[in-house]
C-alpha cells in the first residue's frame, strides 16, 4: 500500500498524532485502495477543527489481517464523493454532509439521513442550525408511468415496533425500487456523549438500541477500557461473552418466530416468542433486567455470578435449546414455509461486497465476516465460536444462519459455564489519557457493532462515533425488494431486521 | 401437519396464570425503591449518583421519581448507610404523575376506571401502539405480552393495527422532535373517549433523554395521560398489571399467594 495508515488492532487505543492527515486525494485513493482488495469501511466520520475545517476519518476493517487502518484528511465545504467508487460510503457521507454542511460532489444520492439541525452553522442543504425541518420532507426516487403506483407506509406502522418511512414504487404487485426515510427515531445520542454529565454516557449506549444493550455497552466499555488501559478480570470476560451470546440467542429466536409469523406459519411463531421470553429471563437471571441493563460496566461486569446460578442458568438453557429446536426444526421441514423462504429477498454475494453489509446479512451472502473470529477480543480471544454461514442470499439464507448460531451460542455459552474462572469481575478504571482514539469492534447479533472515542488535551471525550450494524444493512433491504412482491416485503423486512434507533441513534 | 400437532404436545401449555398467581422475578430484579430514612444523614451521595435527576432530597427526606427512574441502582450503591434499597414490588402504575414519587407518603396505586368506561372497555380495549423515539426494550416488553405466556387477548386487550379501530395509544420514547407531529396525528386518528397510557422513563419524562433538544421530555404536556407505567424498561408483568388495574380486572381478593 502506497500510503502510510494507521494499523490498530480492535479494542485498542493510539495517540491521536500517529493518526495520518493526508491529502483529499490520498486519502480517497487509500480508501478505494484497501476496498479494492478487500477492506471494508466499518466507519467514516467527521470531526470539526477550527475555522471550519472539519476532520475526517475513515476507519478501514482488515477481515483477514485482523487489523483496522485508519487515516484522516481535512476538508472544507466541498470533496469529491467516495460514493461513485465506493458504494458503501453512501450513508456515511450524507451523513456527514447533514452533520457538518460537507458537500460530497457528485454523491448520486445526496440527501439527509436523520433530518436534525446540523451540528456547524448549516448543512450541505444551506439550511442553518435553527432551520425547522420535517422528517423525509424531500424528493423520492419516484418511477413514472400509467401502470405504476406508488406506495407510502409510516412512519407509524401496524405492529408493535419503530417508526420508519416506506416508499414503494410498484408495477401491480411488483416492486421496481423502495427508498426508506428514517430519522423519526434521532434522539441526539453522538452529540450528548461528549456533552452530558459522564453518568448519562453508560445509559445513552444501553439505550441506542434497547435490544442490543449488551453489544453496544460492551462496544462502549471496550473502548473506555482502551483509552484508560484497564485491565478487565477473566471472569468478567466470560460473564460478558455469556451476556452477548444470550442477547444473540433471545433476538434470533425471536426473528424465527417472527419471520413464521409473517407467513402464516404460526406453531413456529407462537413457540419462538415464548422461547425468546426464556433467554431474555437468563440475561435477567445474571443482573435482574431482561436486556442486560446495568450488566456491562467499564473495567468489568457489576454483578458477580455464584453457584446457584452456574446451576440455574445451565438447566434453563438445556429446556430452552430442547424446545428451541423442535420448534425451528418444524419450519426446515415444512414445505409451505421452505417455498416461502427460498428465493425471496435474494441478495447476491457481489452486491453484499459492494454494499459493505455486515451480521447474519452478510453471511447469508457467504461473507465469513464475524467480529468475534475477525476481530476477537475478550473471551472470543480464547474460545473460538464457529463462523456460520450460507449461500443462497435468500430469507432461508438469513434464517438459517441465525439456527446455525443458536446452536454455536448454546455450546458456547454451556462451555462457559462449565469452566467459569474463579476471582473477581470488576477493576477500577482510572481516568482516560488525553489526546487518543480507541476503536472497538463487537459482533452483536445483528452484526459488527462499532464505537470510536477520542480524547482532547484535557482528557475528555471530544468526538465519540457509533456505528450500528443497521447504518451498514438498511441499503441491503432496499435492494433486496427489487423485483419482489410488495406482499413480501414484511417478510424481507423481518429477515433483517434491522434498527430504527440504534440507526438514528 | 403432523409433525406441527407432535411439536405442540411437546411445547405444552405455557401461558403463566396471572393474576391468580404472583409472577417469580429474578432475584436481583429492581422494582419499586424504599427507604430507611433512620439510616439516611442526608450526605446527598446518591442524589449526585443518579444520572437523570431522579432522586431528591426533600424536606429532609430522600425521595425517587420513578416516572424518571432508570432503576440502575447507582443511587443505592453510593448510600454508604444502605438507607436505599430497590425492592421485587413490579405493581408500579398509577393514574397520576405525582403518586411517581415515592417517599414515606402512602402509596397510591393505579385506580380502575369508573363504573361506566368499565361497561364499555372493560372486557374490550383496543390499544394503538406509538414509538415515539423508544429504543425497542419497552416496544419489545410490550409485544411480549401478546405471546402464549401472558397472552393478553384473555383480558381483552388486543393491539390494533389502525388507530381508527382504537381505544386509546399506548406510548413509547421520548417523544422526538421527528416523532411529535405523528403521534399527534396517530391520537386524533383514535375515536373519542380514548386513553393514553405512557409506557417506560422515556414516555414519561424524557428518561436517560431529558432535557435533549431533539426529545419532548416524553408525553407529558402533549397529550394528557391516562396511565402512568414506570421503568426502564418496565417488566411485562408491571405492564400487564397496569393494564389489567386500569381496567378493573385485577382482583387483590381473589389472589393465590402460591
Amino acid at each position: 500500500m502506497s500510503h502510510q495508515l494507521l494499523s490498530l488492532y480492535n479494542c485498542r487505543a493510539a495517540d491521536i498524532k500517529s493518526l495520518p492527515i493526508l491529502t483529499i486525494t490520498d486519502f480517497r485513493d487509500a480508501i478505494i485502495n484497501n476496498i479494492s482488495t478487500g477492506g471494508r469501511i466499518a466507519a467514516l466520520f467527521g470531526m470539526p477543527q477550527n475555522n471550519d475545517i472539519i476532520k475526517l476519518i475513515v476507519v478501514l476493517a482488515d477481515d483477514q489481517q485482523s487489523i483496522l487502518h485508519l487515516a484522516s484528511t481535512e476538508v472544507k465545504g466541498s470533496y469529491p464523493s467516495l460514493t461513485p467508487d465506493c458504494p458503501q460510503a453512501h450513508r456515511f457521507e450524507r451523513e456527514i454532509a447533514e452533520q457538518f454542511g460537507i458537500r460530497p460532489e457528485n454523491h448520486p444520492w445526496l440527501k439527509p439521513v436523520r433530518f436534525h439541525n446540523s451540528y456547524t452553522k448549516n448543512d450541505a442543504w444551506n439550511r442553518t442550525a435553527e432551520a425547522q425541518i420535517q422528517p423525509s420532507v424531500m424528493d423520492f426516487f419516484s418511477v413514472k408511468g400509467s401502470e405504476i403506483h406508488e406506495v407510502a407506509v409510516g412512519p407509524v406502522h401496524a405492529g408493535i415496533i419503530e417508526p420508519g418511512h416506506f416508499r414503494f414504487q410498484c408495477n401491480g404487485e411488483n416492486v421496481l425500487h423502495l427508498e426508506i426515510s428514517l430519522g423519526y427515531q434521532h434522539r441526539g445520542i453522538e452529540t450528548q456523549m461528549t456533552k452530558a454529565s459522564k453518568n448519562r454516557a453508560i445509559h445513552y449506549v444501553e439505550t441506542a438500541a434497547g435490544d442490543t444493550t449488551i453489544g453496544h455497552t460492551m462496544a462502549y466499555c471496550s473502548a473506555i477500557e482502551a483509552l484508560t488501559g484497564c485491565s478487565v478480570p477473566a471472569k468478567a470476560h466470560v460473564l460478558r461473552g455469556i451476556g452477548l451470546e444470550l442477547e444473540r440467542l433471545a433476538n434470533h429466536t425471536g426473528d424465527l418466530g417472527a419471520m413464521a409469523g409473517d407467513i402464516g406459519y404460526l406453531p413456529t411463531s407462537s413457540f419462538c416468542g415464548r422461547i425468546r421470553g426464556d433467554f431474555l429471563n437468563m440475561t435477567a437471571v445474571l443482573c435482574g433486567n431482561r436486556f442486560g441493563r446495568n450488566f456491562v460496566r467499564p473495567g468489568g461486569t457489576a454483578f458477580d455470578i455464584e453457584k446457584q446460578h452456574i446451576d440455574d442458568l445451565r438447566l434453563r438453557l438445556t429446556a430452552a435449546l430442547k424446545d428451541v429446536t423442535n420448534a425451528v426444526n418444524c419450519l426446515w421441514t415444512t414445505p409451505s414455509v421452505l417455498s416461502r423462504f427460498e428465493d425471496t429477498g435474494g441478495l447476491l454475494r457481489q452486491t453484499s461486497v459492494k454494499l459493505g453489509l455486515v451480521g447474519p446479512a452478510a453471511r447469508a451472502c457467504g461473507l465469513d465476516h464475524d467480529c468475534r473470529y475477525n476481530f476477537p477480543s475478550g473471551i472470543f480471544q480464547f474460545k473460538q465460536v464457529p463462523v456460520a454461514t450460507w449461500d443462497t442470499g435468500d430469507v432461508f439464507a438469513r434464517a438459517y444462519v441465525r439456527w446455525l448460531e443458536i446452536q454455536h451460542s448454546v455450546a458456547f455459552i454451556q462451555d462457559m459455564l462449565d469452566s467459569m474462572p474463579a476471582g473477581s469481575v470488576r477493576t477500577e478504571t482510572t481516568s482516560v489519557t488525553p489526546n487518543k482514539i480507541a476503536v472497538s469492534l463487537v459482533e452483536g447479533w445483528r452484526g459488527e457493532i462499532c464505537h470510536i472515542a477520542i480524547t482532547d488535551n484535557a482528557g475528555n471525550l471530544a468526538r465519540y462515533k457509533i456505528v450500528d450494524p443497521s447504518f451498514h444493512n438498511w441499503m441491503a433491504l432496499a435492494v433486496a425488494m427489487r423485483n419482489q412482491q410488495i406482499s413480501d416485503f414484511p417478510l424481507c423486512n423481518k429477515s433483517f431486521n434491522l434498527s430504527y434507533c440504534g440507526h438514528d441513534l | 401437519m403432523i409433525k406441527a400437532l407432535i411439536s405442540r404436545i411437546k411445547q405444552g401449555y405455557r401461558t403463566y396464570p396471572f393474576p391468580a398467581k404472583q409472577p417469580v422475578l429474578p432475584e436481583r430484579f429492581k422494582g419499586r425503591p424504599v427507604f430507611d430514612y433512620s439510616r439516611c444523614n442526608q450526605c446527598r451521595e446518591c442524589e449526585k449518583a443518579c444520572p437523570v435527576g431522579a432522586v431528591n432530597i426533600k424536606n429532609n427526606k430522600v425521595c425517587i421519581d420513578m416516572g424518571k427512574c432508570l432503576f440502575c441502582g447507582d443511587c443505592a450503591a453510593a448510600c454508604s448507610r444502605n438507607a436505599i434499597e430497590f425492592s421485587k414490588v413490579y405493581r408500579l402504575a398509577t393514574n397520576r404523575r405525582d403518586d411517581l414519587l415515592v417517599s414515606d407518603k402512602e402509596i397510591k396505586l393505579a385506580e380502575a376506571i369508573n363504573k361506566e368506561s368499565r361497561r364499555i372497555f372493560g372486557r374490550s380495549l383496543k390499544l394503538r401502539q406509538v414509538s415515539a423515539g423508544g429504543c425497542n426494550a419497552c416496544e419489545a416488553d410490550t409485544n411480549v405480552l401478546t405471546t402464549l405466556v401472558f397472552d393478553l387477548g384473555r383480558f381483552g386487550i388486543q393491539f390494533v393495527a389502525s388507530p381508527r379501530h382504537a381505544d386509546g395509544i399506548l406510548v413509547t420514547g421520548p417523544v422526538t422532535q421527528n416523532m411529535l407531529a405523528a403521534l399527534k396525528k396517530t391520537y386524533d386518528a383514535v375515536p373519542a373517549p380514548k386513553f393514553v397510557i405512557a409506557v417506560g422513563a422515556c414516555a414519561i419524562s424524557g428518561g436517560a433523554y431529558l432535557d435533549h433538544s431533539e426529545t419532548n421530555n416524553g408525553v407529558e404536556g402533549i397529550l394528557s395521560v391516562d396511565l402512568y407505567i414506570p421503568g426502564c424498561p418496565p417488566h411485562p408483568y408491571t405492564i400487564l398489571d397496569g393494564l389489567i388495574t386500569f381496567l378493573g380486572q385485577y382482583k387483590a381478593d381473589k389472589l393465590k399467594r402460591l
